[in-house]
């Protein structure tokens, strides 16, 4: 299959891409690695009369810890945090890292890229969501960075101006005592999930200090758990507390009935995803070496 | 600003032979393999990013050659079915794929060997969870996968001494 034939332009900087997109206007789209785009090019989903190559601009592709956060490049793949131990500073996102397709499509697709299509059944948003994340946005000639809560505004939208890109991603490191975990239920590796949970807990002894609870694939954007978070939040995690928390996500799940399952199929997953991904984030957090996985039928 | 609608150069290297080519913008890699450098070795199957039949290795990194542009490819050394045998000799990976029926009608099987080769270059004994992992992304329709995680494990032995 082959897209609608496009104008091709290979940028050297993320200034100069920027600039592309000011000077070509709507009709311009980024490429980064591809792995959503081109196949939306290919079934004619996606028609841009321009491409802005990213992949040629050096110096995009890092991952490096500074004052506390870890910064990502917005071009660094996902096999390249699948394998860095970096990044294993914080096990959810190596979770993340090594879960998304399969080995091909993680050695292309990029987290800037992720971030920037906002699609509700990526992965990174719904991850990203239970830490401190800021997403750094380049113009030609400004940069800011931006709270991703704020960044993803609904299915497909961002923060993002038409002349504006994702240069970096930052993520706060939790403190010590924390604990996450990300899971998500898929068909097989290629496919997105049918639904995700990530949670990301902070412990003080037996008490839970602060809970981020984040829903994937049940909404128009990754979902923020709140009142699942409350019920942890404060408390002793006993079987009752962790109980209502569950419950509480179940509720917050807003599924649509698709060929991926029923909506009450999916609601009913949210509820055991976050029921897993609880009990392995309360062993991380004590320090315990636990293996998280996306999960197949 | 470079603006080119028509044709674009594209320097590569296939199975260590340098080609200078010139291609529109939205010829894919796989296209590129097969119709212009006659390397029919690469399958299209799905053609959606699912299957992993085109898969290749791209410097060193096995890619879904139907989900990149072939100018995307520009400097860049690109590894095919046909680049595993060494002087008329298998590869070591193609030929375990034989002695342990690890293939059917053989559709799948040149980007199975390629996901094996980037696993098998960074990976000298895997695990069957690992072997599993690496080639979730390569769907064959035949074999149900056991004598295929066969083949990786005998292409491991053997190329254990490599």
């Amino acid at each position: 299959m082959y897209p609608r034939a496009f104008h091709y332009h290979r940028a050297s900087s993320l200034e100069e891409a920027a600039a592309m997109l000011s000077q070509l206007g709507d009709e311009a789209k980024l490429l980064a690695g591809g792995q959503s785009l081109i196949p939306l090019m290919k079934l004619r989903y996606a028609n841009p009369g321009h491409l802005v190559d990213l992949n040629f601009v050096p110096g995009t592709s890092y991952i490096k810890e500074e004052n506390g956060a870890l910064h990502f490049g917005a071009l660094t793949r996902h096999a390249e945090i699948e394998a860095s131990p970096v990044a294993a500073r914080i096990p959810i996102i190596h979770d993340c890292a090594a879960g998304i397709a399969d080995v091909q499509v993680r050695n292309r697709g990029t987290i800037g890229g992720s971030l920037a299509e906002a699609d509700p059944s990526g992965d990174w948003a719904t991850v990203l969501m239970t830490l401190q994340t800021e997403v750094g946005c380049q113009k030609t000639k400004a940069h800011r960075r931006v709270q991703l809560v704020d960044f993803i505004k609904d299915a497909y939208t961002t923060a993002l101006a038409h002349d504006e890109l994702v240069s970096e991603v930052v993520v706060k490191i939790p403190p010590s005592g924390s604990g996450g975990a990300y899971v998500a239920f898929k068909r097989s590796a290629p496919v997105y999930p049918t639904v995700s949970a990530a949670v990301q807990l902070s412990m003080e002894g037996e008490i839970c200090k602060d809970a981020a609870i984040a829903l994937g694939c049940v909404g128009l954007t990754a979902i923020k758990a709140k009142d699942a978070e409350g019920a942890l939040r404060g408390q002793r995690l006993t079987d009752k507390t962790i109980a209502a928390a569950v419950e509480a996500a179940r509720a917050a799940a807003d599924p649509q009935s698709d060929m991926r399952g029923s909506a009450d199929y999916k609601r009913t997953l949210a509820g055991s995803l976050v029921k897993r991904a609880l009990d392995i984030a309360i062993l991380r957090a004590r320090g315990e070496q636990i293996e998280a996985g996306h999960i197949y039928a | 600003m470079p603006d080119v609608f028509g044709k674009l150069a594209v320097n590569l290297k296939v199975n260590g032979k340098p080609h200078s080519l010139t291609v529109e913008p939205r010829m894919l890699l796989v296209e590129l393999i097969r119709e212009t450098l006659d390397l029919t070795g690469t399958h299209v199957g799905c053609d959606t990013t699912y299957c992993g039949a085109c898969t290749v290795l791209m410097n060193g990194a096995a890619v879904k050659s139907c989900t990149i542009f072939a100018v995307q490819a520009d400097g860049a050394e690109i590894t095919t079915v046909e680049g595993l045998e060494k002087d008329g000799q298998l590869h070591p990976i193609q030929k375990a794929f034989g002695d342990a029926y690890g293939l059917q009608c053989g559709y799948c099987t040149p980007g199975l060997m390629l996901s094996t080769a980037q696993l098998l270059a960074q990976n000298k004994q895997p695990s069957e969870k690992e072997m599993r992992k690496a080639i979730a992304g390569n769907t064959c329709r035949c074999t149900g996968y056991q004598n295929i995680l066969k083949a990786i494990q005998m292409a491991a032995q053997s190329m254990k001494g490599a």
